[in-house]
């Protein structure tokens, strides 16, 4: 394999514990995790995704090519990559953008956040719950349910191609708005289907609700957008845990990327510190602006004010997926078709960043312009490489607690607490493909 | 025609390399028949969707992404010796995808611009696509698949015909659904005349012009879509830009790839 490990010495006071492939999560990685004495030394998740440069290549391109091109970044969750681009290019030539497509952008994203979600949940998540290798080997015992995921998923993807298109790479999000704007009457039919969805989301957050949790805390800080009205999705200005916050203009002096020596990855980190996006950090956050549906089935799943344990991550999820059915019908009820489509946009020489909350977390996108509307650099920084540290601390944490374990249940702990991050490893833009020597 | 698979459940593989996972995400977009082909195949190897993992040979291998490091080039072969029959999915697996926009660049620089420590990085200088290496049974087109077209495939190999994925160009699709075109009645440019069929005019239905995901039609008129383009308002410069998207080392867009360098 591609991925195959470093052949490391694995002395004998050493315990070396390699994933050699992450099943169920999206993009190729690996994880090597070393134990000296009795102690954990290092865990490190590394990522064997070849690099794709698409920072590189994005210099010299038009300023409206950005949402089609960096959307190929990430196959699971484009839109973010749509809406991202858009809101920083939007913000570089001095844009606004009519509210009603800002609605669109909004129900838009509510499909993908529904499709991912019950993807991870059902797909990549719930089958470690229930002691299965994968959800077709659930279907099995549990017939009804995988079914269910799959109705929900279809409904997150009925959105995705009613507004954009088609589900993976839509092909009608442009800078500025859309292409063309979806009547009423062609959005009446996934209104049936939402009603039914919520139904099926209400049950999934009972039926993951049942599930076993092990009770573990993680302390990293949380980040996630804030915005005044409504649970951010689309756009907003970054809060943390701390309660401290910024508006996104000030994202690169807050949040600095860097090189850690026994990774190949870059890491992020905020004010120095390590921390978390995603739906903990929003939940966390911003859980009193959830839906009152939304906010009854958390409550009844036993969530509290906060969550930070990241094996009931799949709860939150669950959680937000009513709060994304219940959202979408309000905006299909609510939809004024924007008339034209898209607010015209003229390039200017201008840097412009913008944000928006990935189902797995915060997206960030800077975009140099030039006067001819050219970019001349581009960064994006993706949920996986803001999250590393806060999952490898993560890892660290479980395995220090678990150190009685033989090889393979720690080895099948660290997949699932890998797995609890939903780590989107083809998005990670900046991670290196280094095989590390070990001697 | 290939063979049919004998009567016990045939294995299916899927396989990645340098791509967005959107293609293989297609066949779990599948809802409707995602049970019935996991009823009618062993899926014995798919890291997207199980940790469980069943040694080849394999009837079907899938193969999503394309060819950027060494070891990928090892791999590559290694999944063709196991492997019955094997179909390349989406724009990376059969024309190097959008990464192959570093076959017209210097990686090196590439490298330099996005990575901190590009000693560091170990990859091809080229993305190419899996035909590259190893003989390829099918390829289907498309950045993304077309669910639809992805089990056409896989029903036609497990009956042992010919997957019925017609060779037309989009416009075919566009005069099949009535849609009035873009290029002619608004002046969008759109790459429709010369782009493989398979998404069903998507682009064009939502007033849009077509962008080539699918790749280029077999034979491909160039010249006289540029100067369509040309005529529609871009310039030299975009209508490179244009070709040199997903499929820009398709062989059938190089010359539209040249334009305005
Ligand atoms: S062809 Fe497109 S959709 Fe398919 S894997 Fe490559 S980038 Fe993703
Ligand atoms: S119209 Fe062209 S760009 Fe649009 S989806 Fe179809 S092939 Fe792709």
């Amino acid at each position: 394999m591609a991925g195959d490990a470093p052949d490391g010495d694995a002395a004998a006071e050493r315990r070396q514990l390699t994933v050699r492939a992450l099943a169920r999560v999206e993009g190729e990685g690996r994880l090597d995790v070393a134990v000296r004495n009795g102690s954990v030394e290092s865990a490190q998740l590394n990522i064997y995704e070849p690099p794709r440069f698409f920072e590189a290549f994005l210099r010299g391109r038009d300023f409206r090519e950005p949402p089609d091109l960096t959307s190929r970044i990430c196959g699971i969750c484009p839109v973010a990559y749509q809406v991202s681009a858009c809101n920083a290019l939007e913000q570089a030539c001095g844009a606004s953008v009519d509210r009603r497509v800002v609605e669109l952008r909004r129900l838009l994203y509510c499909g993908e956040w529904i499709a991912s979600h019950a993807l991870h949940i059902y797909f990549l998540h719930a089958p470690d719950f229930l002691g299965a290798p994968d959800s077709v080997a659930l279907a099995r015992s549990q017939r009804g349910a995988v079914e269910r995921g799959l109705a929900l998923k279809k409904a997150g993807n009925a959105i995705l191609e009613t507004v954009g298109g088609r589900p993976i790479h839509p092909v009608n999000v442009r800078v500025g708005g859309f292409y063309r704007a979806p009547t009423r009457t062609d959005l009446a039919p996934l209104a049936e289907t939402l009603r039914r969805a919520l139904d099926d989301a209400i049950e999934t957050v009972r039926w993951v609700a049942g599930f076993e949790f092990p009770d573990v805390r993680l302390e990293s800080t949380l980040m996630a957008l804030h915005h005044p009205e409504r649970y951010a999705i689309e756009d907003g200005d970054i809060r943390t845990s701390g309660g401290g916050g910024f508006p996104v203009a000030d994202f690169d002096d807050h949040v600095v990327e860097y090189h850690v020596p026994h990774s190949t990855a870059l890491h992020a980190r905020l004010d120095g510190e390590r921390y978390l996006t995603g739906p903990l950090a929003r939940y966390t956050l911003h859980h009193e602006q959830l839906s009152a549906t939304a906010r009854e089935a958390a409550t009844a799943a036993g969530l509290d004010t906060e969550c930070r344990n990241p094996f009931r991550s799949i709860v939150v999820r669950a959680v937000e997926v009513v709060y994304a059915v219940d959202e979408a019908l309000r905006l299909i009820e609510a939809y004024e078709r924007p008339e034209p489509p898209a607010t015209p946009v003229t390039a200017r020489a201008a840097v412009g960043r913008g944000v928006s909350e990935a189902p797995r977390g915060l997206l960030y996108h800077r975009y140099h312009l030039a006067a001819n509307g050219l970019i001349e650099s581009a960064n994006i920084v993706p949920p996986t490489a803001q999250n590393q540290d806060a999952i490898e601390a993560d890892l660290a944490d479980r395995i220090g607690e678990h150190l009685d374990l033989d090889d393979a249940a720690l080895t099948a702990l660290c997949e699932r607490t890998i797995r609890n991050h939903d780590p989107c490893i083809s998005c990670a833009t900046h991670f290196l493909d280094l095989r590390v020597v070990r001697r | 025609m290939p063979e049919p698979f004998p009567p016990s459940k045939p294995t299916l593989a899927v396989w990645k390399f340098a791509s967005c996972d959107g293609c293989q995400l297609s066949l779990l977009d599948c809802e409707d028949e995602l049970l019935a082909v996991a009823g009618s195949m062993q899926i014995a190897h798919f890291l997207e969707m199980s940790s469980a993992s069943v040694d080849g040979p394999y009837d079907l291998s899938l193969v999503e992404g394309s060819i950027t490091t060494a070891a990928d080039v090892e791999r590559i072969h290694r999944i063709r010796d196991d492997s019955a029959r094997l179909v390349t999915i989406g724009a990376c697996a059969t024309a190097g995808g959008v990464q192959a926009l570093r076959n017209f660049g210097d990686v090196a620089e590439f490298a330099d611009v996005v990575y901190a420590s590009p000693q560091y990085i170990d990859t091809l200088g080229t993305s190419t696509p899996i035909s590259a290496h190893v003989p390829v049974d099918f390829e289907l087109r498309g950045c993304p698949i077309d669910r639809r077209q992805l089990i056409e495939v896989i029903t036609a190999f497990l009956a042992g015909r010919t997957p019925n994925i017609p060779n037309t160009s989009v416009c075919t699709e566009c005069k099949r659904r009535g849609l009035t075109c873009v290029m002619v009645a608004d002046g969008t440019p759109c790459l429709g005349p010369v782009t493989h069929a398979g998404c069903g005019a998507l682009c064009p239905a939502h007033s849009r012009g077509c962008y080539g995901c699918f790749g280029p039609t077999p034979d491909p008129n160039i010249a006289s879509l540029a100067g369509w383009l040309r005529r529609c308002g871009m310039d030299e410069e975009a209508v490179g830009r244009v070709f040199s998207t997903f499929n820009v080392a398709a062989p059938g867009f190089e010359e539209g790839r040249r334009h305005g360098r």
